[in-house]
């Protein structure tokens, strides 16, 4: 096999769109909504959730014949608590920044339902290889939705982007506010449900009934 | 000898390799996997996965393993941690006297700019102990509040500590006051999670800017500084802007202010 067959591109590149996690599993919609008012700590939080679910998934590969089977959900739980506090440690070393925005949501990442899902899913009957692929495809589908919100949020309701002013001043002068709600809970799920309603209707298969 | 079965129907084909095509059903070789034979390698390795010691012993091994990786990645970056904490304190308290910094020029700027720092007690008396290190909560709870004194441009400017909630979790900050003891000089605000756009706008310097100039005592006595609705005023005391939208997190930094300067009043009082 390839190290990138067919099968394994179906893999890494299945869950950013047709079977992303966020828009079409419904998975870590709760790190969806707090994390993305501004960019930057959505990008951040993409890649760290990328991550953990690489390594976590690639662990719990390795290790998957030798799990008794009665513990295994506390052996992914084990094994994911571990890798986020490394993750957590390692931003608190070298972005604090950053590590100041994310504030609890780093620790969060245990709890995300994408991690949970795609170990007992994937990991726990398939390779190292393909595993790693699935866990980077599940936090890149992740990762985009994240950003996609992010970049919306921050775009109309702080006219800046990664910090930057984006909206010009003349249009303030004519008038333009920004808008407020968009920095809050609720329009990060309206902005998701606009996604999926965007996606759902270029994807006529996944339109139930 | 490994073991072939047919995914369409199921036949089993033993040999090295898959058959081409299947004696059954004329599937090709792609619709063939290899069988792993678990049984057998349980028994070679002659562990049963479903006992109750070996559930036990694999825990306690797994546990024991994560534990030395997290020490480990502990220690290997906490003078790192450490660092990044301690510089962010010293950008927090340039900030309050109006110099901003990046991180990594922090402590140049830090050693070069603030001449003193000591502990006082309510009293306003001199305390042993080391200013920066600190913790602010826990001095307050035994009377004793960290001073810096910085030199700008020839004039002494006294640096104290603020700590209080807000809506979410804790409010911390530090606020400069000219050699009178009295007039603001400048003021800093730090939060843990206080709602983006909203009461988190107090870090914002278009927040902490209008501290400038305001005075803490009015004839005499402490007074604090309000922070109230925008547009409002109050009478008998100096007062700011509150953040529209953020009415829990303005009132936690009017009770800050008032609760945290309060220990510091017989040393703002006080001559040396």
């Amino acid at each position: 096999m390839g190290l990138l067959s067919n099968k394994n591109k179906e893999v890494l590149l299945g869950p950013l769109s047709a079977n992303n996690p966020v828009v079409v599993q419904m998975l870590g919609i709760c790190s969806a909504l707090a994390v993305t008012s501004k960019l930057e700590p959505a990008i951040v939080m993409g890649i760290s959730v990328t991550a953990v679910v690489a390594f976590a998934n690639v662990i719990i590969s390795l290790i998957r014949n030798t799990i008794p089977n009665r513990i295994r959900i506390i052996v992914q739980l084990v094994v994911v608590a571990a890798l986020v506090t490394i993750v957590s440690e390692v931003l608190k070393a070298f972005a604090y920044d950053v590590n100041k925005q994310l504030s609890v949501f780093v620790g969060l990442i245990i709890t995300n339902c994408i991690l949970m899902g795609r170990l007992e899913a994937f990991a726990l009957g398939n390779g190292p290889w393909e595993s790693f692929l699935d866990g980077i495809g599940n936090g890149l589908g992740y990762a985009l939705i994240l950003i996609i919100v992010g970049f919306f949020r921050e775009l109309l309701g702080s006219g800046t982007l990664l910090g930057f002013q984006v909206i010009p001043q003349a249009l303030y002068d004519f008038g333009y506010v920004n808008n407020g709600l968009m920095i809050l809970p609720p329009m990060a799920l309206i902005v998701i449900a606009v996604i999926i309603w965007v996606h759902r209707a270029r994807n006529k298969e996944l339109q139930e009934n | 000898m490994a073991k072939y079965k047919c995914k369409v129907c199921g036949y089993i084909h033993e040999g090295n390799k898959a058959p081409d095509v299947c004696p059954i059903c004329a599937a090709p070789a792609s619709d063939f996997e290899e069988v792993k034979e678990e049984t057998a390698d349980g028994k070679k390795k002659g562990l049963d996965r479903d006992s109750n010691v070996y559930t036990v012993v694999y825990a306690s091994v797994m546990v024991v393993l994560v534990a030395v990786v997290l020490a480990f990645t502990s220690q290997s970056l906490r003078t790192f941690q450490q660092k990044n904490e301690e510089n962010d304190k010293r950008q927090q308290i340039l900030r309050s006297i109006n110099v901003n910094v990046s991180a990594n020029e922090a402590e140049a700027k830090y050693n070069e700019l603030i001449k003193e720092a000591f502990l006082v007690n309510q009293n306003g008396e001199k305390v042993e102990g080391d200013a920066f290190a600190a913790d602010v909560v826990k001095a307050a709870s035994e009377h004793e509040y960290p001073v810096f004194v910085a030199n700008i441009d020839g004039q002494k400017k006294y640096i104290m500590a603020l700590h209080g909630a807000g809506l979410w979790g804790p409010l911390w900050g530090y606020i400069s006051v000219d050699s009178d003891k009295n007039t603001v000089y400048g003021a800093d605000f730090s939060h843990q999670g206080e709602t983006p756009g909203l009461g988190a706008e107090i870090a914002k310097p278009a927040f902490s800017g209008e501290f400038k100039g305001k005075k803490l005592f009015m004839d005499g006595t402490f007074k604090s500084i309000a922070v109230v609705k925008p547009g409002k005023s109050v009478a008998g005391q100096d007062y700011v802007d509150g953040i529209s939208g953020g009415t829990i997190t303005s009132k936690g930094v009017d009770a800050m202010l008032f609760d945290s300067l309060s220990g510091y009043v017989k040393f703002l009082t006080s001559q040396n």
